[in-house]
């Protein structure tokens, strides 16, 4: 783990409800700059709902987040100014179907943050590069695969320059042989220090990304841990049992 | 038998009264056209709303129009309301009103489906670049929703061109009622009048008509989304 001074993400005691169902039932967390923390937990525990809740696209009902020490859950928020340094990327791929990857990547620097279109460019098409499609820069959406949407949706977050980036089970819509990549960017994305908070059910890849596990259940964190710990021997009777959703018993006993 | 073609479209008038007659259903069609994708769109934006006043509102407007026929709507304000108010609307106003109202409600209707139609996530990820509602709005929603919109938009048009003829009943001389004006006339001494005024007008509608669903698959094409 990466601590340095000060969280760069704050959240305390943070409440949630939909009508009168609490789903989130008071969360408390601390993210580090350069930090990546990997949140797991059943479906419905309300995984998705607490990264929403952080770049204001779900409104919260009480506790607060702080954002490099500013209270973002007040009343009277700039949003716009606050999603600019909090990136998401979702599972349905959202890329707008009426623009190119080009577009839709520089939607986001020029018409919000007001940056020179030809500059924001280039940083794009380096990030493109990256990513490895660079030569679908003028392609539309539906003539991409749903690993390269995916991966044009992280790079059109990244180039707004965001401090922290959440990624809300964005490999859960994709067919196997597609996941690979969206992960293999997600990983050099850890290993150059970005904050990332990512809500997945890739076990393998939460092992080699994460810092820190966070596993959730019915709206609490019922477990904070070390990868190694979480995976191999986790604390709680309960994440016991989430995680062995995931193991097979051999059909073939051997001896 | 040519001979006798050529002399109903030469012989008096005829070619200038179908021409007249062709710019008056225009004007009316175009003109209730253009009026109901005005008043439609704020409609169609009340109908996809949160408000349950103006969608009951709208939808009892909607529904309440498209079971009443054309004509009756035609009758009812060219005469029953001048008889009650002692006004003469005159005729021409009278059917763009009432093809207005008619066009409204279906526009209305294309503009909620089309901005309902669009997936929640396309506000969602535009909110989550930071966007403020105008400019999410400006470049993401309302360019996808006048996509989806303009298969419904030609076809409106098309159905408008098309219904014009009515006018026929309160008589304004469309093209349709100076045709039959024409072959009423040459009919007497030409039995084949009907076949050359009505084929006429026949190739008339499809040379209008044609052109704008070519421009709609044209437009859908590269637009494709
Ligand atoms: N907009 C909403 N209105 C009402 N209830 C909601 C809404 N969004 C989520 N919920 C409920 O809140 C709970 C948590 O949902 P959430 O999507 O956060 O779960 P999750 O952990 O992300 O699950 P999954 O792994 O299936 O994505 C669920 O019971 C869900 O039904
Ligand atoms: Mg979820």
């Amino acid at each position: 783990m990466k601590k340095s001074d000060q969280a760069i993400l704050k959240v305390t005691d943070l409440h949630k409800q939909f009508d009168q169902t609490e789903v989130l039932k008071g969360i408390d967390l601390d993210v580090y700059p350069g930090e990546v923390i990997v949140i797991v937990g059943p479906s419905g525990c309300g995984k998705s709902t607490f990264l929403r809740c952080l770049n204001g696209l779900e409104p919260i009902n009480s506790g607060r987040v702080e954002l490099n020490g500013q209270v973002i859950t007040a009343p009277g928020t700039d949003w716009s100014l606050i999603r600019q340094k909090i990136g998401m990327v979702f599972q349905n791929y959202e890329l707008f179907p009426h623009l190119n990857v080009m577009d839709n990547i520089l939607l986001g620097p020029t018409k919000v943050q007001g940056r020179k279109k030809s500059e924001a460019k280039a940083e794009a098409e380096s990030w493109l590069e990256r990513v490895d499609l660079l030569e679908k820069a003028q392609a539309y959406p539906r003539q991409l695969s749903g690993g390269q949407k995916q991966r044009v949706a992280i790079v059109r977050a990244l180039c707004m320059s965001p401090e922290v980036m959440l990624f809300d089970e964005v490999t859960a819509s994709l067919d196997p042989e597609m996941v690979r990549e969206v992960l293999d960017v997600m990983l050099n994305l850890a290993k150059g220090g970005l904050t990332m908070l990512i809500v997945t059910h890739e076990m393998a890849f939460a092992k080699a990304v994460a810092d820190r596990v966070i596993f959730m259940d019915q709206g609490y964190v019922i477990e904070t841990n070390t990868p190694e710990a979480f995976f191999n021997n986790p604390n709680t009777e309960r994440a016991r049992k989430f995680l062995n959703i995931f193991q097979f018993e051999g059909v073939h006993k051997v001896q | 038998m040519l001979d006798s073609a050529i002399s109903i479209f030469t012989s008096g008038r005829n070619m200038a009264r179908l021409g007249e007659g062709l710019l008056i259903t225009m004007r009316i069609s175009l003109s209730a056209v253009g009026l109901s994708i005005i008043l439609g769109i704020p409609a169609g934006l009340l109908m996809a709303s949160k408000s349950k006043f103006w969608r009951f509102v709208l939808r009892f407007y909607l529904e309440f129009i498209r079971i009443m026929p054309i004509l009756v709507l035609l009758f009812f304000f060219y005469y029953s309301l001048s008889k009650i108010f002692q006004i003469n609307l005159p005729a021409t106003f009278v059917s763009i009103f009432v093809f207005t109202l008619w066009g409204t409600a279906e526009m209305a209707d294309l503009v909620r489906g089309a901005v309902t139609s669009l997936p929640k996530h396309q506000w969602e990820s535009g909110r989550a670049l930071g966007l403020r509602e105008a400019k999410l709005n400006m470049y993401v929603i309302v360019p996808q929703a006048v996509r989806r919109l303009l298969p419904g938009v030609i076809n409106l048009t098309t159905r408008m061109i098309k219904t014009t003829p009515f006018v026929f009943f309160i008589n304004i001389p469309d093209l349709v009622k100076v045709a039959q004006q024409i072959v009423e006339l040459a009919g007497m001494r030409n039995n084949l009048a009907s076949v050359w005024v009505y084929g006429c007008i026949f190739l008339i509608y499809f040379a209008i008509c044609y052109p704008i669903s070519l421009f709609s698959t044209y437009l859908e094409k590269i637009w494709q989304t």
